[in-house]
Order: structure tokens, then sequence, then C-alpha cells
């Protein structure tokens, strides 16, 4: 009321109460309680952020350790021959690569003659990924089948466990998941030095797996890559012309008007509902293969699409009509004044649209339920067609997971993906002031 | 201008066109279904890919027994699954829908069992449960002097003055879930029965026919809605967090999860006995499911290896009692059961 009576009267004001000292005392402690709000908005924000972090990293950080054991393998020939006594790529595939991994364990812990029980108990601590290890060794070099060699082998998931500390050596015996003579030879190999946190490069090399040890998002960086890659290839192009036509181009009447709304709505659906329409239409109707990528990037296309087109409408709008004019004024065609003058200006506001728009499609699981790309995919994919996973897929794939090792793995994934989104959002920033012209 | 605008387009076109044909002769077996089963398929598919050089990695996808029935009832051909798992039996009217989409030779292969515990904070002292202490603390209504009346029990203690004056708060597998089928016919139809609440219940629809017994047990399935359950829609997962937070709740968990979360959980024994793998095979412990997975038999020959899976998951190296499924928690079937599911499959017995 005192501002009203200051616009309609300033001068008969002025004198009557902006000397008012009480009155100018409240406005300035208005004031100063709305910046403390602000403040206060900016502090919670930013604790929780705080809070969000330090549970992410101090729960993920270990994941990208893993704990193998060194042991000096014999890789016995008897094991690697057919019956006629031949080494073969068969024998070699199908070898007793657990039985080798555990006589080396045995051999490393001074055992002798283990029973039933103790065999088994030492396999326990070896992972089932060792297989492979072994293989790959001798791939690289066939000679080596008769000879001892030292081998960094994968230590199991409940070993690993006990090192990082989240399985409890104070829990009684019954109920922990190493036993008593288990965690003593732990303690022992540690001691030698044969049992070391190593950097985890299988984190990012794996596929899928059953075992967390050697379980990695591989699988899940190529597909999302791909997804990307499609994403930028189909949405922008289609995007970027929409918005164009839109703002440079269309009559402006009650269809468009429709379109725009409609535009502007589609951004608010729930991703859900894009996935349903990718089922039914690129893989019921189109036929193409369930659990690809191609399918996968599709949809997030059609999912960021509204945003890139809203995001380069507005660039679009921001450039000053004094440019465009001033093309047309010299002869250019409409045409001309678009891809001469216009977009070149509107283009760090094109990309920062479009990278947000990527950031977006990149962080989202939903939509891709429904098109079989929440999967258990060990192989690598090579083209976009193959069987794929997304990096958000594999965190919510992981979380559901009963092994301890996982739940280290799903804030690690975590931490990989929000890597991700920081460097694509720091492009970002970077791409708009590099480009960007003040007016 | 013109000519570039044409060739760019029919670039983009060939580069379209090309995966699609490409796509054509699908050479990996895709599998679809149960949440329950799909730990123990992604432990064969690995298995299977290591085993066999010539053929892919069989894709496994998650999202539920109904689920990846429907998927697996859509009909034939490279575009449709060719094995749905399930931690139920399929059910009459999903064969009917298979068969009018012209999936008609199934092979149903029950390859196991899973144990379905009921777990307390690994702090506290080990429950001894009935199913009768199980409906009249989780029950909507339980008999009371001949009459059905809403569950007045607040603390476990009520239920049975060996158990700890605990709120009675459990966490029961949500409604979508294939555990709370067992869990209802299991547990609650059981201790229903022992408590009289049936008799009453069936009393209640004042007939005696297949109907009337269906909706008695219907009745008491019916758990209470005043906080007494929780149903969790999520995964054992979210079922451990929530217990870890309320140190007095109960939990139902599937075996295997309980077994790699010893530290965290302590298991109530059902009726006296212990869940393990030995008393749930030997059938002792009540409350177990078999699971199951089902295979388009018109798909083998067709993909790749799809046999070779089939019969590898079956196998004793498997699925037997010194198999990795063991290991992980899968109760294994008896010798004899397995040597049957094993003629079957080296047949290719349909349903």
């Amino acid at each position: 009321m005192a501002t009203q009576d200051t616009i309609s009267s300033p001068a008969a004001a002025s004198s009557r109460q902006l000397n008012d000292p009480a009155l100018l005392r409240r406005r300035y402690s208005a004031e100063r309680r709305f910046q403390a709000y602000g403040l206060a908005a900016i502090m919670v924000a930013l604790f929780f952020l705080v809070v969000l972090f330090t549970s992410i990293i101090s729960q993920g950080w270990t994941a990208f350790l893993q704990s193998s054991i060194r042991l000096d393998v014999t890789l016995d020939k008897s094991e690697f021959t057919d019956a006629d006594g031949n080494v073969s790529d068969k024998a070699i595939r199908l070898a007793n690569y657990a039985k080798l991994g555990r006589d080396a364990l045995q051999n490393a812990l001074g055992i002798e003659k283990p029973g039933r029980p103790e065999k088994r108990k030492l396999k326990e601590l070896l992972s089932r990924g060792i297989d492979t290890q072994i293989r790959d060794v001798i791939e690289a070099d066939r000679s080596r089948i008769g000879q001892t060699v030292p081998i960094w082998l994968l230590a199991s998931d409940n070993v690993d466990a006990l090192l990082k500390g989240s399985i409890d050596r104070d829990v009684p015996e019954a109920r922990r998941q190493l036993d008593n003579r288990q965690v003593a030879w732990v303690d022992k190999l540690v001691e030698e030095g044969r049992l070391e946190k190593k950097f985890n490069w299988g984190l990012f090399t794996f596929g899928a797996s059953s075992q967390p040890e050697t379980a990695g998002l591989g699988v899940a960086i190529i597909g999302s890559f791909f997804m990307m890659l499609i994403v930028a290839l189909v949405a922008v192009p289609i995007g970027v012309a929409a918005a164009a036509y839109l703002e440079e181009f269309a009559p402006k009447n009650t269809l468009t008007d429709i379109i725009e709304v409609n535009i502007n709505n589609l951004a608010a659906v729930p991703s859900i509902v894009f996935g349903l329409l990718g089922l039914a239409i690129f893989i019921n109707f189109m036929g193409l293969p369930r659990s690809a990528s191609l399918v996968g990037g599709l949809v997030l296309s059609l999912m960021t699409l509204p945003t890139v087109i809203i995001a380069t409408r507005a660039a679009i709008r921001a450039v000053p009509p004094s440019i465009r004019e001033a093309a047309l004024g010299v002869g250019a065609s409409r045409m001309q004044a678009l891809f001469h003058h216009v977009l070149p200006l509107a283009l760090p506001g094109i990309l920062t649209g479009t990278i947000i728009g990527l950031v977006q499609a990149l962080g989202e699981t939903a939509p891709l339920l429904m098109i079989g790309l929440v999967a258990f995919v060990v192989d690598y994919p090579v083209t976009p067609m193959d069987p794929a996973t997304a990096l958000p897929v594999q965190i919510y794939m992981w979380a559901s997971s009963a092994e301890r090792g996982f739940v280290e793995r799903t804030m690690g994934a975590t931490l990989v993906l929000l890597l991700f989104l920081f460097v694509m959002n720091a492009a970002a920033v970077y791409l708009r002031r590099r480009f960007e012209r003040k007016w | 201008m013109n000519k570039r605008t044409v060739l760019a387009a029919g670039l983009v076109i060939a580069a379209v066109a090309a995966p699609l044909s490409a796509a054509s002769a699908r050479d990996q077996i895709q599998i679809a279904g149960s949440s329950t089963v799909l730990p123990y398929a992604n432990i064969v598919a690995e298995q299977f890919g290591k085993a066999y050089d010539k053929f892919k990695t069989p894709v496994v996808e998650s999202g539920g027994s109904s689920a990846g029935l429907k998927q697996f009832c859509q009909g034939l051909g490279e575009k449709t699954i060719d094995i749905a798992n399930a931690s139920r039996k399929i059910k009459d009217k999903e064969v009917k829908k298979c068969g009018e989409a012209g999936v008609k030779d199934i092979m149903e292969i029950r390859f196991g069992y899973d144990g379905i515990v009921f777990a307390t904070d690994a702090g506290g002292e080990a429950w001894k449960l009935e199913p009768k202490d199980v409906y009249l603390a989780l029950a909507d209504k339980i008999p009371a002097d001949g009459k059905l009346v809403d569950n007045p029990n607040k603390k476990w203690s009520d239920v049975n003055s060996s158990l700890p004056a605990w709120d009675i708060v459990a966490y029961i597998p949500g409604e979508k879930h294939g555990t709370r089928e067992v869990f209802e016919t299991k547990v609650m139809e059981t201790g229903c029965k022992t408590a009289g609440g049936y008799d009453l219940h069936l009393a209640a629809t004042g007939a005696d026919d297949k109907k009337a017994k269906k909706t008695a047990s219907k009745s008491c399935f019916k758990v209470r809605k005043d906080g007494g359950t929780v149903d969790i829609d999520g995964d054992y997962t979210e079922t451990l967090a929530r217990l870890q937070s309320n140190k007095t709740g109960v939990g139902v968990f599937g075996l295997s999860f309980y077994e790699n979360n010893t530290d965290k959980l302590k298991v109530a024994t059902m009726g006296g006995i212990a869940p393990s793998v030995e008393t749930i095979s030997t059938g002792k412990y009540p409350v177990s499911r078999p699971l199951f997975f089902y295979v388009k038999k018109a798909h083998i020959g067709v993909i790749p290896g799809l046999k070779e899976y089939v019969e590898f998951f079956t196998s004793t190296k498997m699925i037997g009692p010194d198999g990795p499924l063991a290991e992980y928690g899968l109760v294994p079937m008896p010798k004899n059961e397995l040597d049957e599911l094993q003629k079957a499959v080296s047949e290719l017995k349909t349903m």
C-alpha cells in the first residue's frame, strides 16, 4: 500500500514516507530477510548434494579396486590335450581351470593333500572367472603349456568384501560368508604379498556377469555410446530443421499454434510412454530386433526431440531481427539468411540444448525397459543391431542383486555415469562460452 | 545442390536399410521372464557362452513371470523370444493364448526349487514360527470364539508367547511377485486352516462346492491393511533396507538372498524346520516353490544353440547338487527327478 502511494503521488510521498526511518528500516530488513531465504534455499540444496555425493563416493570408490591373488599356476600339459595327446582348441576351451587355480592356491598356502571339504573351501577363495584369465594367458603364448607361470588371478567376491571390510570379521563364524580358516588363509596371502587390491580395469571392460568380480560396464558403455550417436544423428537434424522451419518460415495460424502447443506438451510425456511407442512401432511393426541399441537410440531420439526443438527455437528467437533484416536487405534469400547468419549465431544455444537433451537421454531407464534393453548381455555389441544395455540400466540391474560386491559396483557405476554427465555438461558450458556473441 | 540432396537421402536410406536386412537371421538366444529365475539364468547363460565357442552368449531379460510369458505367447519367429523364465507354472489361460498365436509345442522345464524364508535383523533372537502364528499376526480377519473378527493382535507376543513383544510389522512381497502366491498358499492358507479360520470363511459363503472353497481360501489370503503388513513391490534389497531401518520388522526373502546375507539376517524356523537346501529338497521345510522355464520347440533348429542351451541348463553339472546354481541358492531336485527331466529334454518332450 505504501508503494502504491509512492507511485500515485511521488512528490508528496518522498517528503512524508521515504524519510520515515521506521519504514526505511522495515524495507531494509525485508530485503535482508529475502536474501537470507535465498541463501538458506541454496544451503539446503547444497547440503543434500553433499550428502548424496558423500554417500555415493564413500560406498562406490572401493568398486574401482579389485582383489587379485598372485599364484604360480602349473599349466600341466595333460590338462590341455585330447585323448590322442595333442594340444587342441577344444581341449584348451574345456580344460578344468578351476582345478589348476585351486592347485596353485593350495601350493601357495602349503596345504598338502587337502580333503574334499577343504578343496571346496579353497575353491571359494578364487573367482569363477579365473578360467578366462588362465585361458587368455595360454592363448597369448601356447608355448607356456607345460610351464609354471605366475598369474594374477581374481579373488572371489567374498574375499574382496572381507578385504574391503564389508564382511565383518566379528560376526560369529556360523553366519559369516567365510569361515575362520578361510579368513586365516586370506590373512596369510595378504602377509606374503600375494593378495592385493589393484585398480579394477575390469569394471570398464567386462560385460554382464553373475559374479560381481567379473561384472563390468563394457557392454553398457558401448550400448550407451551407440544410443547417444543415434540420438545425435536422428534427433538433432530433425529437431533443428523443425525448429528453424517453425521459427523462420511457417505462417502463424491455428495449425502452427496447435503444433507448437503439442511440441511443448510432448516434452512432459512420461518417458515410459515412449518405450511403449517404440515397442509398438520399431519392434512389432518395423520388425527391428529386441534389445538392440538401434531401437533404444530411436526411442530416446523421440524423447529428446521436443527438448531439442524447444531449445533451438529459443536460440533462433534470441538472434536479433536486425541481423535477418540486414541480410535480406542486401539481397539474401530467406534460406541464405538462415544458414549464413541466423543459425551460426544461434549455434551455442542449439548446442547447449542438444547436449542437455543428450544428457537427459543418457540417464534414462524407463523407456528402455519395454524394448528389451534391461537385459543380461555378456558379449560386446559390434553394431547397433546387436543386443546391448545402457549405463543407467546396468546400475538398476546391479542394485537388485543379492551379492555384497554389487552394492559397491552400483555406486561405482553411478560415479562413472556422473562423470560422463559432468564431461558432457562441461562441454556444453565450454561451447557456449566459445561461440557466444554478446549484443 | 539437388544432386547432392538426392545422394544424401540415398545414403541415409541405405544406412537404415542395410542393418534391417542383416538382422533377418538371429544367432543369439533370447530369454525373458521372472526376476527370481534371472540370476540362475544369468549364471547358465554366462557359462554357456564360455563353454561353446560357436554360439553367442544368450541375452536374458528380466521383468517378471507374467510379462515374460506374455512375450513368449506373442507368436513364433525370430522377432519373439525363445525361452520364458517363470517362478510359477504356466496358467491354462496362458497356454490357450499361446496356442492362438501359433505357439503350440511348448517344452516345460522344472529345473529346481526355491525356498521362501522369514527373517529378522541379525541382532535379535532366532524366531520359531508356525504358519498359524503368521496367519494370526498378519491376516485381516481371524477367528475368535467361533466368529471372525478384525485382527486385534498388536504384538508378536500376543500371537505366541514365545515370540518377542515387537510390534507386528511384516514386509511381504507385493501382489505382482510370484513369491506372493507361495506366501499365500503355503503359509497363510495352512495357518488359516489350523487356526480354524478357513472353516469359518467357508461357512460364511453358505455353500460347500469348489467355488465356495476357492472363495474361502481367498479370504484366508487377505492381509491386514492397518500397517501390520507392508507390500514390497521392489526386490529383496528393498526388503533388507526396510529391515535395517526398522529393526523389529520381519521380512520375507528367497533362500538364495538370505544365504548371501547371513551376516545381516537371522532366519526363522517354520514348523520347527530351519530352511536350507537339504530341508527344502527333501520337502521337510514347507514353504518352497518350483522354478520353471518354457521353451518354444519350433525354435529348436532355427535359433542356433537353443537345444544345446536347454541341455546345458538341465545337465547335472549345472543344476546338480554340486553345480553353480546350487551354490547360489537353488534347491536342486532329487536324482530321479533330474534323470527324468534329462530324458524328457533329450526327447524334446512337450506339454
